[in-house]
């Protein structure tokens, strides 16, 4: 194999398992975060705005980890800075 | 299939190239700052008003409710900045319904502009609210040692909200982008919905975020009680 197929197997292969990993995490914990916060809801309905308001920011928080796995992947499939350097080396010969 | 609206080049003429998000972002603060002006041109306190200035007070209302229920007193204060935020990212990602359009927000140099803003604008209304010794000591907070981490968390955090908001973005004009090439008639349209979606919650997300860490930074100090509407038990 050269570096290129080297490369981008690995990018492939790592981009699949950023995102499955990546998402795992986040998933059990927004899961755990809802269901405490309908639990919540349910005692108290008079907190309503205010443990729906925390709720999403902290919902958005937790997302944000899965997000960054995405970005990363995503960087790794549309623009692989290892990828692009190989190609202007291979460009250049 | 480009990751950014920075890749989408509109317009060039030599060096100088005009990309989607800037042509965007312009024609963003255009709409926002003309149709702001058009509408408080002609204002009026008694009971016959336009529709545009209930609009207009609805959302301003709204906006200071928010900012006063995160637990900042004076929310009057804030409001040129938050509600700049807020309106700004929500009218980015409301017209993704137009056909033809591009967030400018799905571009990383667009959010690290904003969270730069944000990292900026934090510490100079804690030195306006406390002082600037006051402010400089609750990097000293619990103790001395915990100062590099605190610089760290200040920095860190304004990472997380630039890719936050870069990553929620583009992951919506990415799907539909790809959900196109594979089942290209109904389904990216319902994608396009839950994009509307997030876009707006992550607008109020950002603005939040910032008037949290603006109300961590304004009253860290003071131990008095919180003054919201939320019962002390």
């Amino acid at each position: 194999m050269d570096s290129s197929t080297i490369i981008a197997v690995a990018s492939i292969v790592t981009a699949g398992i950023t995102t499955g990993f990546g998402v795992l995490g986040p998933a059990l914990g927004e899961g755990r975060a809802v269901s405490t916060a309908l639990s919540s809801l349910a005692q108290q309905p008079d907190a309503a705005a205010t443990i729906t308001r925390t709720l999403f920011v902290g919902l958005a928080m937790i997302e944000s980890t899965a997000i960054y796995c995405f970005v990363i992947s995503m960087i790794l499939i549309f623009a692989n800075p290892f990828w692009n350097a190989v190609i202007a080396h291979a460009a250049g010969k | 299939m480009h990751l950014s609206p920075d890749q989408l080049i509109l317009w060039h003429y030599g060096p100088i190239r005009l990309n989607a998000t800037i042509a965007y972002t312009w024609a963003l603060m255009l709409v926002l700052s003309v149709g702001s002006k058009l509408i408080t041109g002609t204002l009026s306190s008694g009971p016959q008003r336009g529709r545009w200035q209930n609009l207009l007070e609805i959302i301003v209302t709204g906006i200071e409710q928010q900012i006063e229920a995160v637990g900042l007193s004076r929310p009057r204060k804030y409001l040129p900045f938050l509600g700049t935020l807020f309106l700004f990212l929500a009218a980015a990602a409301l017209c993704t319904i137009i056909p033809g359009y591009e967030p400018p927000t799905a571009s990383l140099s667009t959010t690290a502009a904003l969270a730069l803003c944000v990292l900026v604008a934090v510490p100079l209304f804690g030195i306006i609210e406390q002082g600037i010794g006051s402010y400089l000591a609750s990097y000293l907070k619990p103790t001395f040692i915990m100062l590099p981490f605190n610089i760290i968390g200040e920095l860190s955090r304004t990472l997380a909200l630039a890719v936050r908001l870069f990553g929620n973005m583009m992951s919506g004009s990415m799907i539909v982008a790809i959900l196109l090439t594979i089942t290209p008639f109904i389904f990216p349209i319902v994608m396009t919905l839950l994009g509307l979606l997030t876009g707006i919650v992550q607008a109020y997300i950002f603005s939040i975020l910032a008037a949290v860490y603006i109300t961590a930074a304004t009253c860290a100090s003071e131990p008095e009680p919180r003054r919201g509407p939320v019962p002390a038990h």
